[in-house]
């Protein structure tokens, strides 16, 4: 059950290596989106075996995280043969076979509980994502996609050399040799405390470069603001998102030591920062595909900050998760629209969406109010836990400056979105003859309309995936 | 654990010197390929005796990070006709001296963590955090992009260096994920370096600054 998640977006990959046609290659994504979906809800609604020593695991935190990434991915696989038909001059091989890759590998990343293994995979999800980067072939996307890739690398180094710390650390213990998260939890206690520690760091600092936290985070506004919509979508909620898990099962194994508290007041000092800076940047920002990058900076160390709070903010930062990754699709997707219905992304030149392209600028707006944490949309239910999580716990300062800052960049962002859908077209505007079409709006409104759900009620089944990783990793030593 | 491995790490940590005072590139790439070939021999050391495992990995260290990625970066010199780095971010002296005060401390952050028995008094984990400072501090301060390549892979050996202390609780794939990956990496910035030839003409990653905040 495992290995066909994992292979079947493989196997897609080859197949659109394979297809010689380019306008019939882009329907292999949403073929691959609807068999992973079909593959998930059978694996969630089913036991799904561990696999292999116990290196494949779907556990409680990797379930809901699968599910949600496998609608995410679905949402930009139905989006894809519309925006690549706009697109007639590029080859879309490579285009198609990397996204269909990373997510064969974004899967392996969340069921992979062998240390190694699963750094193997944000490894080579971070190197098919690099050529989506690229896709415009131009100056600023070369400069992008080598920001993207040499500060990766580095993440990526670092976090290796964390895992190596941390598996040193069992070993000085006398421990099994072994690099299993069941084991390392269960060993946790008896880890020695300076390698733990200094694994953490080394860990928190090395994912949270994939993450994008600050200030680890100067690769993703130039690789956002450069990519094309759909690949800042699977950015900013797919591959983000893995890298957030990579720390969270590193965070229980603190936890599971007994460092919680340690783990705990980085992640909070990290989403902060993250926060702050995300605030600096956002106001006054006139590149709106950038500030995008910056609103998932500061989601990012949202999520971060609900893990540091523990407590009921733990199941608000889960459902951040969901929430923020389904508005991104809403902003990315709708903000691509508008980029290519101007031709530009920069707020000088485009005014008026609202005119040209009505369809994609009340999306645009709707997901601005949405990720701001407006009633009624998901992530003010998410981020209103957080706060509760926050005062409950008696974390009342952190609490307060979450607030500001999320008011900070209510203002921020708001000047720049209105911008963007307000008034004329500005005099002389190129015109490109891109419109709104059935096919490029469907998707965005499908996970518009999901944000909406979330907010209002959230399906049982959902909630219990959500309480489920909640309390797995809450555990206690 | 050989007594063979201590003046092996040492002369690492002189080559990261080495590798920080020099201005021309075919020394830094020379110099990378000096490092793979030691930690080859590193990895023999460290247990002493050959066998089937340490001898493949030996062998994977010393082709990889000896032979084949200079080579690539040898051809990749050739077709861009660069020679030198020329004004580094920080100076070659002060990267030398930052590079020494980044050995200081590793050796003083490395006393605070405890070792297993086998590996007590060594130097494997202090050079291992001051050839990944020597790495990052070429990756930071280096303007030209083969150069900044160079300071990743002297990052990644320092990386490998910790990871000799684990190569026996440590499963194979992980080694080879390691191997590949770097290989990977390296073969895919190196795509990357052609390609800003032909846009700027020059692989002076200071011409890379269109994106930024104004």
């Amino acid at each position: 059950m495992l290995a066909a998640l994992v292979c079947t977006p493989l196997l897609f990959a080859l197949a659109a290596l394979a297809v010689p046609s380019e306008r019939l290659r882009p329907w292999l994504l949403p073929a691959c989106g609807l068999a992973h979906l079909a593959l998930v809800v059978a694996a969630l609604s089913g036991a799904a075996e561990p696999m292999a020593h116990g290196w494949l695991v779907l556990d409680q935190l990797g379930r809901p995280v699968l599910g949600f990434l496998s609608v995410l991915f679905l949402v930009c696989a139905l989006y894809a043969p519309g925006y690549l038909a706009q697109r007639p001059g590029r080859k879309n091989r490579v285009f198609c076979a990397c996204v269909l890759a990373a997510l064969g590998t974004l899967t392996l990343l969340v069921v992979a509980h062998h240390l190694g293994l699963m750094w193997v995979a944000l490894e080579t999800t971070t190197l098919a994502s690099a050529p989506l980067i690229y896709f415009n072939h131009n100056a600023r996307s070369i400069e992008a996609t080598w920001k993207y890739l040499l500060i990766g690398s580095v993440g990526i180094a670092l976090a290796l050399l964390g895992s190596f710390f941390l598996a040193y650390g069992a070993l000085r213990s006398g421990l099994p040799s072994t690099l299993v998260f069941e084991d390392l939890v269960r060993y946790a206690p008896q880890i020695s405390k300076p390698w733990l520690h200094a694994s953490f760091v080394l860990l928190l600092v090395g994912f949270g470069t994939k993450m994008g936290l600050a200030p680890m985070h100067s690769w993703k506004p130039d690789a956002y603001g450069e990519a094309p919509g759909l690949v800042g979508t699977l950015l900013a909620g797919g591959l983000t998102s893995g890298a957030f898990v990579a720390i969270l099962r590193f965070f229980h194994i603190c936890n599971a030591a007994g460092d919680g508290e340690f783990a705990r007041q980085l992640l909070i000092a990290l989403g902060l920062l993250s926060m702050a800076v995300a605030g600096v940047f956002m106001v006054r920002q006139r590149d709106f595909k950038r500030m995008l990058a910056y609103s998932s900076v500061e989601h990012m160390g949202i999520l971060v900050l609900g893990i540091g709070i523990g407590g009921e903010a733990v199941f608000g930062s889960l459902l951040h998760l969901v929430n923020n990754g389904l508005c991104k699709a809403v902003l990315f997707l709708s903000a691509g629209n508008i980029h290519r219905a101007f031709g530009s992304k920069r707020t000088e030149h485009v005014s008026g969406a609202l005119r040209r392209v009505p369809g994609s600028a009340a999306l645009f707006l709707a997901g601005f109010f949405a990720i701001t944490g407006s009633p009624p949309f998901g992530p003010f239910m998410s981020e209103l836990t957080i706060v509760r999580g926050a005062f409950g716990t008696g974390h009342y300062a952190v609490g307060a400056a979450f607030l500001f800052f999320l008011f900070v960049i209510f203002i921020g962002m708001g000047a720049t979105v209105l911008g963007v859908v307000q008034g004329d077209p500005p005099e002389g505007a190129p015109e490109t003859g891109i419109r709104d079409r059935f096919s490029t709006l469907a998707p965005i409104v499908l996970a518009l309309g999901m944000v909406l759900l979330l907010g209002v009620y959230i399906p049982e089944p959902v909630d219990r995936l959500l309480r489920d990783a909640a309390s797995f990793l809450e555990v206690q030593p | 654990m050989h007594t063979a491995v201590d003046p092996l790490l040492a002369v690492v940590l002189v080559s990261n010197f080495l590798l920080l005072g020099t201005s021309r590139l075919r020394a830094a790439i020379n110099g990378s390929a000096a490092q793979g070939v030691l930690l080859g021999l590193l990895a023999l050391a460290v247990h002493g005796h050959l066998t089937l495992e340490t001898g493949f990995v030996a062998a994977g260290a010393t082709f990889t990070k000896g032979v084949l990625i200079p080579w690539l970066l040898h051809r990749a010199m050739r077709e861009v006709a660069i020679r030198r780095e020329i004004e580094p971010l920080i100076g070659f002296m002060p990267s030398m001296l930052l590079g020494a005060v980044g050995t200081g401390l590793a050796l003083v952050f490395a006393r605070t963590l405890p070792l297993a028995p086998e590996h007590a008094g060594s130097l494997l984990v202090p050079a291992s955090l001051a050839t990944v400072l020597t790495g990052f501090i070429l990756l930071c301060t280096r303007r030209k992009a083969i150069t900044q390549v160079v300071g990743y892979l002297i990052l990644e050996n320092g990386i490998f260096i910790m990871g000799l202390c684990l190569l026996e609780a440590m499963p194979f794939l992980v080694e080879i994920g390691v191997l590949l990956d770097l290989f990977v990496g390296i073969f895919v910035l190196g795509i990357i370096i052609n390609h800003i030839n032909r846009e700027f003409s020059s692989v002076d990653t200071t011409h890379l600054s269109a994106l930024k905040e104004e």
